[in-house]
């Protein structure tokens, strides 16, 4: 191919190229990005929690060896939500998003119920190491749910740019981009009732 | 008329497209307003006491304390006391304060808050994402359990600041009273690089290669090559089209006589606590 024809055709797709970003084509993938990096966010938080219950276990194990039908269902509620592989293409699944969800949801309850049955062991409520996991663990559901509600703020962006219009049109003919899932608002209902006026 | 037989489906077409933007409109308005319900005081200083619990000379010794520490690492530590929760959870209002007054500088986000509701019993610590490797959760726990905590069952909401103030800062500036107290064995696992770095990242990668695979059309200049048919050059200037940096503003604070906050960020890192 000469260069002539090979220049004609790179300013070719210029001129094509730059009106259909002024109008809005980029929005689609800009949006997909950022809601691909909270979706990232929301994992890391999910595998903090993951990386914080061995210990947990392990501590609550040498003072409450009573409790160790809630300690087996902490494991297993471990095991079964980080063998869910999930990726950046999760979130367009919805079957594969509610088995991620479920499973996450499952470990925050069994989760929440090892700390209330800690309650009932003075030695351990008062062990440093038990203290300071239990305030990670505080902050990092807290985390979870920042980084969830951040991730939903993302979708509701991005879903509507794509089933709007002109960021329809470019969704379907250009991206193929497809709806994104969102975090429902389960596990805060499921949780312990909380004192509230 | 001749077109009334094909209009009502069409039509019909337009109203479910419309009727399905105007639903995501309304429903991202809905997210949106919900995300605001809180009325914030304004960020008058490093020290906003909106709900009048602390005495002047108490302020006075934690703005002076706050700047001096803010000028020497930069690191922006706000303490606030609200009125009122409004029934929400303190995690959440203080997260959505924390954004709303953009504590910390916007690279580093190294923004601290620590925030009273007194009607509610209430004390957070919030933590910008730079901060959370030292300012850890379960030191941040210690830090309301311990220092500010039973100066508040006590009465003395300037003490506990004060207390709590103190802590923070001597955390901070690498104090590791704090961390023994927690004797934490397990270092906390680090967040990953931000999402923004690495897109920004992506983003010179490609101009980088974008500009390598166009670099032989193009002469020194910086003009674009342009081989006429019989065989000689000529050079097309190319404008500002292509790569550069476009505007990476939005880094606020800094400078001036008042205070505003620098743009931080923070995702919830921190400890809540009552008394």
């Amino acid at each position: 191919m000469t260069l002539t024809r090979r220049l004609t055709r790179f300013l070719i797709v210029l001129a094509v190229a730059t009106p259909m970003a002024a109008c809005g084509v980029n929005n689609v993938p800009t949006l997909e990005e950022a809601t691909k990096a909270r979706w990232a966010d929301v994992q890391n938080q999910y595998q903090r929690r993951a990386d914080l219950i061995p210990n947990l276990v392990e501590t609550v194990k040498g003072y409450a060896k009573q409790e160790q039908e809630t300690l087996t269902k902490v494991i297993e509620a471990r095991a079964k939500a980080t063998s869910i592989k999930v990726d950046a293409s999760t979130i367009a699944d919805p079957a594969k998003f509610k088995e991620f969800q479920d499973a996450q949801n499952q470990l925050s309850g069994v989760l929440g119920r090892l700390i209330a049955v800690s309650e009932a062991y003075p030695d351990l409520k008062s062990n440093a190491n038990f203290l300071a996991l239990q305030s990670q663990l505080e902050g990092t559901e807290n985390r979870i749910a920042v980084s969830r509600r951040d991730y939903n703020q993302s979708v509701q962006v991005y879903n509507t740019e794509v089933r709007t219009f002109p960021g329809v049109l470019w969704a379907k003919l250009f991206w193929g981009a497809k709806a994104m899932e969102t975090f429902s608002a389960a596990p805060e209902a499921q949780k312990a009732p909380e004192v509230k006026f | 008329m001749t077109t009334t037989s094909v209009a009502p489906g069409r039509r019909r077409g337009f109203g479910v497209a419309a009727f399905v933007a105007a639903l995501g409109l309304a429903l991202s308005l809905a997210f949106a307003a919900l995300a605001q319900t809180y009325d914030f005081p304004a960020l008058t200083g490093r020290v906003v006491d909106a709900a009048n619990i602390l005495t002047p000379a108490a302020r006075e010794r934690l703005e002076n304390k706050l700047k001096a520490h803010e000028d020497k690492t930069s690191d922006q530590i706000v303490v606030a006391t609200i009125p009122s929760l409004k029934g929400g959870a303190v995690e959440d209002y203080a997260n959505a304060l924390f954004r709303h007054w953009k504590l910390g500088q916007a690279k580093t986000n190294n923004g601290v808050l620590l925030l009273v509701a007194p009607s509610e019993r209430k004390i957070r610590v919030e933590v910008g994402y730079g901060l959370e490797g030292t300012l850890t959760d379960a030191v941040s726990k210690m830090i309301i359990q311990a220092a500010i905590a039973p100066k508040f069952k006590a009465g003395d909401f300037s003490g506990g600041m004060e207390a709590g103030a103190d802590a923070i800062v001597s955390t901070l500036e690498g104090d590791g009273e704090w961390q023994d107290r927690v004797k934490m064995r397990n270092p906390e696992p680090t967040d990953g690089y931000d999402p923004m770095v690495i897109f920004l990242i992506i983003l010179v990668i490609f101009i980088v290669i974008s500009i390598m695979s166009n670099r032989n059309r193009r002469p020194p200049g910086g003009g674009m090559m342009h081989r006429q048919r019989n065989g000689g050059w000529i050079a097309i200037p190319t404008g500002n089209w292509g790569g550069g940096g476009g505007s990476f503003g939005g880094f606020g604070g800094g400078g001036g006589g008042g205070f505003s906050g620098g743009g931080g960020s923070s995702g919830g890192g921190g400890a809540s606590g009552d008394w």
